[in-house]
């Protein structure tokens, strides 16, 4: 009977074709969240929820274990870089191999980003990890896997800020201002 | 008040340098402020939560004032405040109509951190987010290509189903465009503009095909992604990317699979693995439930299985979403042998995710080819015995979907031997199983009371009530083997008595059978007589 079960349940596994991350969490070995990007609906409660859950569940796991855990009929994939564990959650059925990748593919763009990049580059310049994420993925999907092209966007959009400070900063604007 | 003040000094200048030296020293409420980094500092130097709390607070007020003055300088470093507060816990909905105004605003800066905030602060439920639609349809027209990308990623990551509606259009229209940037953008936020509203699946199947041309890896990664999306909400979609996309998406395999070494797209050696990994994953939900898909790829499918590195992450990753393509599909049976192989041998794999990977593709597996995953038994078993918990529990559920009647005896006695040497959180799975297994198969009466009386020796405390009640109801209904029962209970009692359910178990045998046990009745071929006067 089970088996009959079973069989009609992995027949149907088969059909589920999605790639979709849930949400990306960086916490601290202390539990300490230094990046959090929701790609399903949480509310805000529903999200100080669950990262109390996983960060029990993940930062008590031994060094030997495998990188995956399962959660609320979800799975984690995450992996541990120095002081901070990278979290990606995603679907029971989704490939784990391939999100241990997308998350080594986003921690060597920040690496390149920052140079030698440390806990303390994500706490004080959180916003700038954030746009580097956002040129990774959107709607949770992967949206370009050459790191290069991820260095080049961000370094077009940076000199465009640093455009706007100078010109912001312009001795005529000063003046413009003084005498609006 | 602010107002009549002077213009904040240039960054580098004295006067600046001063001032901010003033702000260290005093936090002094009338001026302008702390610099993110200081308030970053505050709290982090906080020694209680209460300390953390009074810092939020003033800041908080400060940019409040801020927001009510309408003040124009210190936006930017007031929306990145209100994120690390958000990111902090607290509460931040005084400074959602702020995202609006840097949205609002004409420079690339301003809309940078502004459509951030917005995707940070705000969810897809907030009402305040159908304001930003007007402001969002600009920017998507916009001539500077980075803002139309803003405004793709915010829409991407955050859109409701009315704003997906009102935009699908503009979005269409940029699936179009020549930069490659912009075009994979509107590929993704299309995938999330189709996942809140199916119905639009068919506006975008026409590009979706054609784009499948593109040599960009970023646009041709989006695209397959989201033609994966159409077939899943649309069964024209589907029907209409069979007929148009299957060669095109076996020559971008076949492509990357044989490419050089691409330094740019370089991962352990394999070129791009995210592509092939989409590509494959598409190939699976065309395949399908169609044959003449599944012969289309067949080819490519053996020839990514056969050639692909198995010693790096990123090789095992393609193998791993191969496997699944080929037991999704109508496969030749010669290419699902060859599947089932790859988990074979990611079952011996050093690395204990390949490991996993591999128990759970199995237990899928089992759908499709039960023959051909019992020849793994051996190895399942040792998983069995892994020193990674998840590992252990996944090849017992494993092993449990494997019994039959040939091997149920020499699988039972494998997992009876561990349950012997087992760690004590994992002893309670397993016991459970294991009287699971035997009580299936309990038309063999003698094996079957031979195994409980082992396990209640080893484990019995683990035994659940109803278990052992079955037992009992077994033995009273099978008058041949009480003595046998009553006999091996009372040997197992004497080598250990410390497991309750067998001293119950036990004793309640001796009551029944007392007489059996001293004159040795109705003994068995297999069974020694108790001498001695220990009785």
């Amino acid at each position: 009977w089970i088996l009959f079960q079973v069989h009609c349940h992995l027949i149907f596994l088969f059909f589920s074709a999605s790639s979709q991350i849930n949400f990306v969490l960086l916490i601290s070995r202390q539990g300490k969240v230094r990046l959090t990007k929701w790609y399903s609906p949480y509310t805000q409660k529903e999200r100080t929820k669950v990262i109390r859950e996983l960060s029990g569940l993940i930062l008590t796991r031994g060094p030997k274990l495998c990188n995956f855990v399962e959660w609320r009929g979800y799975k984690v994939v995450y992996r541990r870089y120095a002081s901070l564990y990278f979290c990606m959650c995603i679907d029971a059925d989704d490939n784990e191999l391939e999100v241990l990748e997308i998350i080594h593919h986003f921690v060597e763009i920040l690496d390149r980003y920052f140079g030698s990049v440390c806990e303390l580059d994500l706490i004080f310049n959180f916003h700038k990890a954030y746009y580097v994420l956002d040129e990774i993925l959107i709607s949770g999907e992967l949206q370009e896997s050459s790191k290069k092209n991820v260095a080049r966007l961000i370094a077009a959009q940076d000199s465009l800020v640093e455009a706007a400070k100078e010109e912001a900063g312009s001795i005529s604007n000063i003046i413009a201002q003084a005498t609006k | 008040r602010r107002r009549d003040s002077p213009p904040p000094p240039p960054q580098d200048s004295v006067e600046r340098i001063v001032e901010d030296a003033a702000m260290d020293l005093s936090l002094n409420p009338f001026s302008s402020g702390t610099r993110l980094r200081d308030m970053i500092r505050a709290i982090r130097a906080s020694k209680t939560a209460a300390e953390e709390r009074a810092v939020v607070r003033r800041e908080c007020a400060a940019i409040r004032a801020a927001i009510s003055d309408n003040d124009q300088d210190y936006r930017h470093r007031n929306m990145a405040k209100l994120m690390f507060i958000h990111m902090l816990g607290y509460p931040t909905h005084f400074g959602q109509m702020e995202c609006l105004k840097l949205i609002a605003a004409s420079g690339f800066p301003e809309k940078r951190i502004g459509y951030l905030g917005l995707t940070l602060l705000l969810d897809e439920r907030q009402e305040v987010l159908m304001l930003v639609t007007n402001s969002l349809k600009q920017d998507l027209n916009h001539s500077n290509q980075f803002i139309v990308g803003l405004a793709l990623c915010a829409l991407g990551n955050i859109c409701s189903a009315e704003m997906a509606r009102d935009l699908a259009p503009e979005v269409e229209r940029l699936l179009q465009t020549r930069d490659p940037n912009t075009k994979k953008k509107a590929a993704l936020c299309s995938i999330r503009i189709v996942r809140k509203v199916p119905d639009l699946a068919e506006n975008f199947m026409g590009s979706a095909a054609s784009l499948l041309k593109e040599k960009h890896h970023g646009v041709l990664i989006s695209v397959v992604q989201l033609c994966t999306e159409l077939c899943k909400a649309s069964r024209e979609a589907l029907e209409y990317l069979r007929k148009h996309s299957v060669e095109g998406l076996v020559r971008i395999l076949r492509d990357v699979s044989n490419s050089s070494y691409a330094p740019e797209y370089d991962i352990a050696g394999i070129t791009d693995p995210f592509l092939h990994i989409r590509v494959l994953r598409l190939m699976r939900t065309l395949g399908q439930g169609d044959a003449d898909c599944s012969e289309h790829v067949n080819d490519i499918l053996a020839q990514v299985a056969t050639k692909t590195e198995s010693n790096k992450n990123a090789g095992n990753a393609i193998l791993y979403e191969c496997v699944e393509t080929i037991m999704g599909i109508e496969a030749t049976s010669g290419l699902r042998v060859l599947a089932i192989n790859i988990l074979g041998r990611f079952l011996s794999n050093r690395d204990n995710n390949i490991r996993y990977v591999a128990l759970n593709m199995l237990m899928k597996a089992m759908a499709v080819d039960t023959l051909a995953v019992q020849r793994h038994r051996v190895t399942i078993l040792e998983c069995v015995k892994d020193a990674d918990v998840s590992i252990r529990k996944r090849a017992l559920e494993l092993v449990y979907l494997l019994v039959n009647d040939t091997n149920v005896k020499p699988l039972t006695k494998e997992l009876v031997d561990y349950l012997e040497v087992s760690d004590d959180d994992f002893k309670e799975d397993l016991t459970a199983k294991i009287c699971s297994i035997v009580e299936k198969f309990s038309q063999d009466k003698l094996w079957y009371l031979d195994q409980m009386f082992k396990v209640l020796t080893l484990t019995g405390n683990f035994v659940k009530d109803d278990v052992w009640h079955a037992l009992i109801v077994l033995i009273s209904n099978a008058p041949e083997l009480q003595g046998y029962s009553v006999r091996s209970l009372y040997k197992a009692l004497q080598a250990s008595g410390t497991q309750e359910s067998l001293v119950r178990v036990a004793v309640w045998c001796i009551g029944e059978y007392g007489e059996m046990l001293v004159n040795n009745i109705s003994m068995l071929d297999v069974e020694e007589p108790i001498t001695g006067n220990r009785i």
